[in-house]
């Protein structure tokens, strides 16, 4: 990281109090660096795209949720999806929710734990299958969103995901949020914060748990060997939700 | 019976005439440019294919995830929407309620899409 | 098609039949206009149950009106002459009940203004986009075969046409069946027999309200249907109620089987109030039990035996479906199998799910639809049978 030289004998120029200096106020810059934008860190920007440039299947987007961090109690995913993306925060039966947390508790053993919920962007989704108009649609990217402009509102989508991750609107919305736009008769679920992640940024949820302090949430870049998500997915076992569908979803979760 | 034809004639005329002499002549309606500025492309031009523009780009935004483009609706409201309101709705000087309620078209755009612009935190109350 | 014994009143009957179906139709405008504007929220529908009391309506109304064409194909297709000559009454009965079944399915959509989308953006893989099409040519054949057997010079089409349409009807109706059979994480619909079960379906369902308006008609006309022909027919009625027991039972039994789906069987069949209520009282016994009991008992089987064990079969069958649809998205889905789980969003927990006066009146809607092109199509073309051989014409008032 810093290429000063503390050998006095090949580098006899230097002064030792100075060099110390730098080496100091260079590594303090580096971890403010890393205290101040911890998201932008933990997600690997090498594939930045420049505007202008579609999305292609270079790249896949994923999660790593790691159930032994996530605490039971704690909402901050939740919380921060909710305010992110506009929607009421309600838990009503006929409100949206675009990540919710499921109390787990093994039916042998008794432990409790849970883990947060969400669209898992399969790379063969059901969701897609079913939609009549091709509304729900797979990004080459790898993110499954729902086009609102061409959704009929059928909720096929709906009874198809295994993991019940669609909301259908039921009322009139307004003051939706300027990158999030969502309307009364379609449906939606978690978009991996696409309107994020096309700025280069990490989803709101991963923010908010590596805010808090828990960590339990990686988001990156699947098909990039050298990014966080993937160095972790090739060191400790994880799975994917009802993996006996075969869908190979692009969120995985560790210790359950 | 020709009686009852003259009398229909006369009625008939009376009443277009009365149509003609009480309708308003047309009128564009005054709209509420907002900030205005550079346009995108020429008002007439605009007038003839905006929806068409907005159709290609959202398509561009939605499967190849390429946004801030020329022809964004996000960029139309945070341009066009009233300095006073924020919004491009609201009223018939609003600049997509004005010529939309003239030529009776149904906006469907806002169904989903803010029609508020963005405000800063700083700049609202 | 009227003899000559009709007292005055029988032309402002008509208008009055019209009247009252025009009436509930608009009820039924009432009810959409209601959801469109609001938003589903003024319905009892959820996002655990999404589809509710409309879809059980138009379900049974596009099931009934592919198989109630059986009575047109065991004319054409295999041939006896007394089902040929009902064959016009079939057709448009049929056109009556898709479109009825159709409307409300429709308008139901979040979105019913986007309709003409589902026809410009195609996926190939969705049954519910392979519907647009099927739907589509089952009118077109629908009518050509209306064509070819009421008109004299195109009787020579009639037997191909009924080939196509039978074949047609059975792709439709093993489509319906797909549409639920594709949901593969859903407990209670991921099975193969589901198409042929809905086939069978088709075909009690189909002639139930065909009996139903065949009876109407006779009665409007002051004529007797043959003893000979009705025994045929509600034998027939029997023999298909029947039949759609013993599929509806395979489908429990291998479900059963499943360790796995046990939990959903027991809340179908024995845990889920209103939902075993509705099976055992509304389907098997209401719905089949006393029909076929109408049906076979000796003594019993004339017309007005034939009438009430029909009426109750369609009875049985919004029984069925509303524990079918809305049961089977009542029971929660098997996310995390092993463990037992709760949420925000209704994990692991059973579904509520009320309807709402609004999805009533939209489902009776579709309903009046039906009647209406029925009332009408008969009033406006020879869709009379013909039975020459027997027919005593009683003269009351």
């Amino acid at each position: 990281m810093n290429d000063v030289k503390l050998d006095t004998k090949t580098n006899p120029d230097s002064k030792p109090n100075l060099d110390r200096r730098e080496f100091l106020s260079k590594s303090s810059i580096g971890l403010a660096g890393l205290a101040i934008a911890p998201g932008m860190l933990l997600f690997d920007m090498a594939h930045g795209r420049p505007q202008g440039e579609a999305v292609s299947n270079k790249v896949r987007w994923g999660m790593l949720i790691d159930n032994n961090q996530c605490e039971t109690g704690c909402n901050d995913c939740v919380t921060a999806c909710n305010t992110e993306n506009g929607l009421s925060g309600g838990t009503k039966p006929t409100d949206s929710q675009w990540i919710r947390k499921v109390q787990l508790k093994d039916t042998f053993t008794g432990h409790i734990s849970s883990l947060p919920m969400m669209c898992q962007h399969c790379e063969q989704p059901p969701c897609v299958d079913v939609c009549p108009t091709q509304a729900s649609f797979k990004r080459a990217d790898g993110i499954v969103l729902v086009d609102k402009h061409i959704c009929i509102g059928c909720r096929y989508c709906v009874m198809a995901c295994p993991y019940q991750a669609r909301s259908f609107v039921h009322e009139v919305l307004t003051d939706q949020k300027t990158e999030v736009p969502r309307g009364k008769g379609t449906v939606e679920s978690c978009t991996l914060c696409v309107h994020r992640v096309d700025k280069g940024e990490t989803t709101a949820c991963a923010e908010a748990c590596t805010k808090a302090g828990h960590n339990a949430i990686l988001f990156g870049d699947l098909n990039d060997p050298d990014s966080a998500i993937s160095k972790r997915i090739r060191s400790v076992a994880s799975t994917q939700i009802r993996a006996d569908l075969g869908l190979n979803t692009g969120v995985r979760y560790e210790g359950i | 019976m020709k009686m009852a034809i003259r009398l229909t004639a006369i009625l008939f005329s009376v009443l277009i005439a009365t149509a003609v002499y009480a309708a308003d002549k047309p009128q564009t309606p005054h709209l509420d440019i907002g900030k205005g500025g550079q346009c995108v492309e020429e008002p007439k031009l605009m007038r003839s294919i905006h929806m068409n523009l907005l159709k290609h780009q959202r398509d561009e935004t939605m499967h190849k995830g390429m946004r801030g483009g020329k022809n964004s609706i996000a960029d139309c409201v945070e341009c066009h929407a009233s300095k006073t309101t924020n919004s491009v709705l609201g009223s018939n000087e609003a600049f997509c309620q004005g010529c939309h309620v003239y030529a009776a078209v149904k906006l469907d755009c806002f169904e989903c899409h803010t029609s508020k612009r963005k405000v800063t935190a700083e700049a609202s109350k | 098609m009227s003899s000559t014994s009709f007292s005055r009143n029988e032309s402002r009957n008509f208008y009055a039949l019209v009247a009252l179906g025009l009436f509930i139709v608009f009820l039924g405008y009432l009810g959409m206009h209601n959801m469109e504007e609001h938003g589903h929220i003024v319905s009892g529908m959820n996002n655990k149950i999404v589809w509710g009391l409309p879809h059980v309506f138009a379900i049974f109304m596009i099931v009934a009106a592919s198989g109630v064409l059986n009575i047109g194909s065991i004319g054409t297709v295999f041939g006896h002459a007394t089902y040929k000559i009902r064959t016009p009454l079939a057709g448009v009965i049929a056109i009556g009940l898709l479109s009825g079944g159709l409307a409300v399915l429709m308008l139901d959509l979040g979105r019913p203004d986007r309709i003409i989308i589902a026809a410009t953006y195609f996926n190939p893989t969705s049954v519910f986009a392979w519907n647009i099409i099927l739907y589509s040519m089952f009118f077109t054949l629908a009518a050509l075969y209306l064509w070819t057997s009421m008109e004299k010079r195109m009787y020579v089409w009639s037997k191909p046409v009924g080939f196509a349409m039978f074949a047609w009807r059975v792709i439709l109706t093993s489509g319906t069946g797909l549409i639920f059979a594709f949901l593969v994480v859903r407990q209670a619909y991921a099975s193969a027999l589901l198409p042929p079960m809905f086939i069978v379906l088709s075909f009690a369902w189909g002639l139930a309200v065909f009996l139903l308006v065949q009876a109407a008609m006779f009665a409007w006309n002051n004529k007797v249907i043959d003893a000979a022909i009705l025994k045929r027919m509600k034998n027939l009625l029997g023999l298909f109620v029947i039949s759609s027991l013993y599929l509806v039972a395979a489908y429990h039994m291998t479900n059963l089987y499943f360790a796995k789906q046990t939990g959903f069987e027991l809340f179908i069949l024995r845990d889920g109030a209103i939902y075993p209520m509705l099976f055992w009282g509304g389907y098997i016994l209401v719905g089949s039990l006393i029909p076929a009991a109408l049906v076979y008992t000796p003594g019993l089987g004339g017309s007005k035996s034939v009438v009430a064990a029909s009426a109750f079969v369609v009875i049985g069958s919004f029984a069925f479906l509303y524990v079918f649809i809305i049961g089977g998205q009542a029971y929660p889905l098997s996310i995390f199998p092993g463990y037992e789980v709760s949420s925000s969003f209704g994990d692991g927990q059973i579904g509520k799910y009320i309807p709402s006066l609004s999805e009533i009146l939209l489902g009776s809607g579709g309903l009046a639809i039906a009647y209406l092109i029925t009332l009408i199509g008969t009033r406006i073309l020879n869709t009379f049978p013909n039975d020459a051989a027997v027919v005593a014409s009683k003269n009351d008032h």
